[in-house]
């Protein structure tokens, strides 16, 4: 066995694990804690296969943002275990006609083609000397510049929308206007007075 | 056999080599600290244990070490104990990219700059951690604090080293640093306005002053690490101190020309290169002090106000600008 198999060998056990575990553990933000370790060894395996752009997204996207406010939520809400485990067995059925639909095409795709050959025609192989994330990034801003801005749109979209589902008028807001407060002077907020005693300033 | 062998320790060798300098780093990074305020604040600092209290850092270590380590009751053991080794790890790992001088690197990876960038944000996960499995609420809401100012930060780090990236051409870190050499065309010239960005952003990173509200003593009790003690805590410690100094070598790399001197002539260029390297380190870890003994902490609201309002519009409008004026005048690396 050679250095680079022994270590997708190593890897991908932890990431079929952690995942194993995700949908086991008992506690919720155990099973986020052991996502982030799947992302990780996905990651790894990207690196073994030469795709170091991946794999390096995959760690600041998918670890870095996602699993973070997956974190969040799974923190903030209070999740009654034992209510999760009765729903375990009701969603079992539909779960598992999923996993056997998923297999069929599987066994379809690869029992009609025989593994190792291609429909389609593979992409270029990165030319030599180029590095594979110069080769994305020439290729993501020329030849894939219209879908590239349509990927970008559809986000904007989303945000837009996330921003206006949760955004409601709660009424009058006290709002701190920053420049107002630095140019607010001595005399618009001070007054000396000379309070004679017994009269008060009235 | 013996070639893996021979691989295997060469790896460990470059490990220790990293690892044992970069912990003697921290521990005088402390001391330094503790100096640098001092005089700022008209004291001496820590002057007994041994000369200029230079043993300072080993008592102080020495006594962590010493001390129990206390596990709340109510915690989750394992994670509890296991965040504050993820922070210490992650600081650690990202030196592997670092160039230390022409050549001097671990790992001398293509896309060097997007792992330090992906190493940086793990590190909100120790903290996360260690403030939900303490089960408290001030190191809760310390880690929750902290974890939305890190997400925040970062996008405006991201955006900044978009701007470097796009004037280098490259997201290897020793051509980044090759193509800022030249009689002082070090990127913090035509990037000013970003340098400022980013150190302002790197104290918010690291949960430093003026921005260390995760620990703010005041309404926190410190945060995220009350309920540490002993070896767990002093983890935390060296992770965060070790973290500074990263980000103060990614700041050197990125506008300050790394290892590169300020003038290719004589005097400057008889000083080797990873002399240069550290000599900016300290620069960087000098303004963090500085921040440190000077700066009023600012309010949460003002913090994600700071970030969103206004870093982030301001970085955005720098790559366009950046990106603009580059290929204006046809500067764009090849």
């Amino acid at each position: 066995m050679t250095a680079p198999l022994f270590v997708f060998y190593v890897l991908a056990g932890i990431c079929v694990a952690s995942a194993v575990t995700v949908i086991s553990a008992r506690n919720p933000v155990h099973s986020v804690l052991f996502l982030i370790l799947a992302f990780f060894n996905a990651a790894g395996m990207f690196v073994l296969a030469g795709a170091e752009f991946l794999a390096m997204v995959l760690v600041v996207v998918y670890v870095g943002a996602v699993a973070v406010l997956f974190m969040f939520v799974v923190m903030m809400l209070d999740i009654d275990i034992v209510a999760v485990r009765q729903g375990f067995l009701r969603y079992l059925p539909v779960g598992a006609l999923i996993g056997l639909v998923l297999l069929v095409e599987l066994v379809l795709v690869f029992g009609t083609l025989g593994v190792g050959e291609v429909p389609f025609p593979a992409a270029e192989p990165t030319p030599a000397g180029v590095s594979n994330t110069e080769a994305l990034g020439a290729v993501l801003y020329t030849d894939y510049f219209f879908a590239f801005q349509l990927a970008g749109i559809i986000l904007l979209v989303a945000i837009i929308g996330a921003i206006s589902l949760t955004l409601r008028d709660r009424g009058p807001l006290k709002r701190q206007d920053i420049g107002k407060q630095v140019h607010r002077e001595r005399s618009a907020s001070v007054r000396l007075a000379r309070v004679e005693s017994g009269k008060g300033l009235g | 056999m013996v070639d893996q062998v021979l691989t295997i320790a060469i790896i460990v060798g470059q490990c220790l080599l990293i690892v044992v300098p970069l912990l003697l780093g921290v521990a005088y990074t402390t001391w330094a600290e503790r100096k640098v305020i001092g005089s700022m604040q008209l004291r001496q600092g820590p002057m007994t244990v041994g000369p200029w209290g230079l043993l300072q850092p080993i008592a102080d270590g020495a006594k962590l070490f010493l001390k129990e380590t206390v596990v709340p009751s109510g915690a989750n053991k394992v994670v509890f104990l296991v965040a504050p080794m993820l922070t210490f790890i992650l600081s650690l790992i990202a030196w592997a990219v670092i160039p230390f001088g022409d050549g001097l690197v671990i790992s001398n990876i293509n896309v060097g700059i997007l792992y330090l960038f992906a190493i940086s944000s793990l590190g909100v996960y120790g903290i996360i951690m260690a403030g939900w499995a303490s089960n408290s609420r001030y190191a809760f809401l310390g880690a929750l604090r902290s974890s939305a100012q890190m997400v925040s930060y970062e996008i405006a780090i991201g955006l900044i080293i978009i701007c470097v990236l796009i004037s280098a051409g490259s997201l290897n870190l020793s051509e980044i640093v090759r193509a800022q050499s030249g009689d002082g065309f070090w990127y913090i010239f035509p990037h000013f306005p970003m340098f400022v960005l980013f150190v302002a952003s790197i104290l918010a990173e690291t949960n430093r002053h003026p921005f260390d509200l995760p620990e703010d003593e005041a309404s926190l009790v410190t945060g995220y690490n009350v309920e540490y003690s002993s070896m767990a805590f002093a983890l935390f410690f060296l992770g965060e101190y070790a973290n500074m100094i990263l980000m103060s070598a990614i700041c050197a790399i990125l506008f300050l020309g790394g290892w590169l001197p300020p003038f290719e002539m004589a005097p400057f260029t008889w000083i080797p290169g990873p002399i240069w390297f550290i000599l900016k380190i300290c620069f960087v870890l000098f303004i963090f002090f500085w921040a440190r003994a000077t700066l009023p902490r600012y309010r949460y609201d003002q913090l994600m106000r700071l970030g969103w309002k206004v870093f982030l519009p301001l970085s955005l409008l720098w790559v366009v600008l950046t990106a603009g004026f580059m290929l204006a005048f046809d500067l764009l690396p090849a």
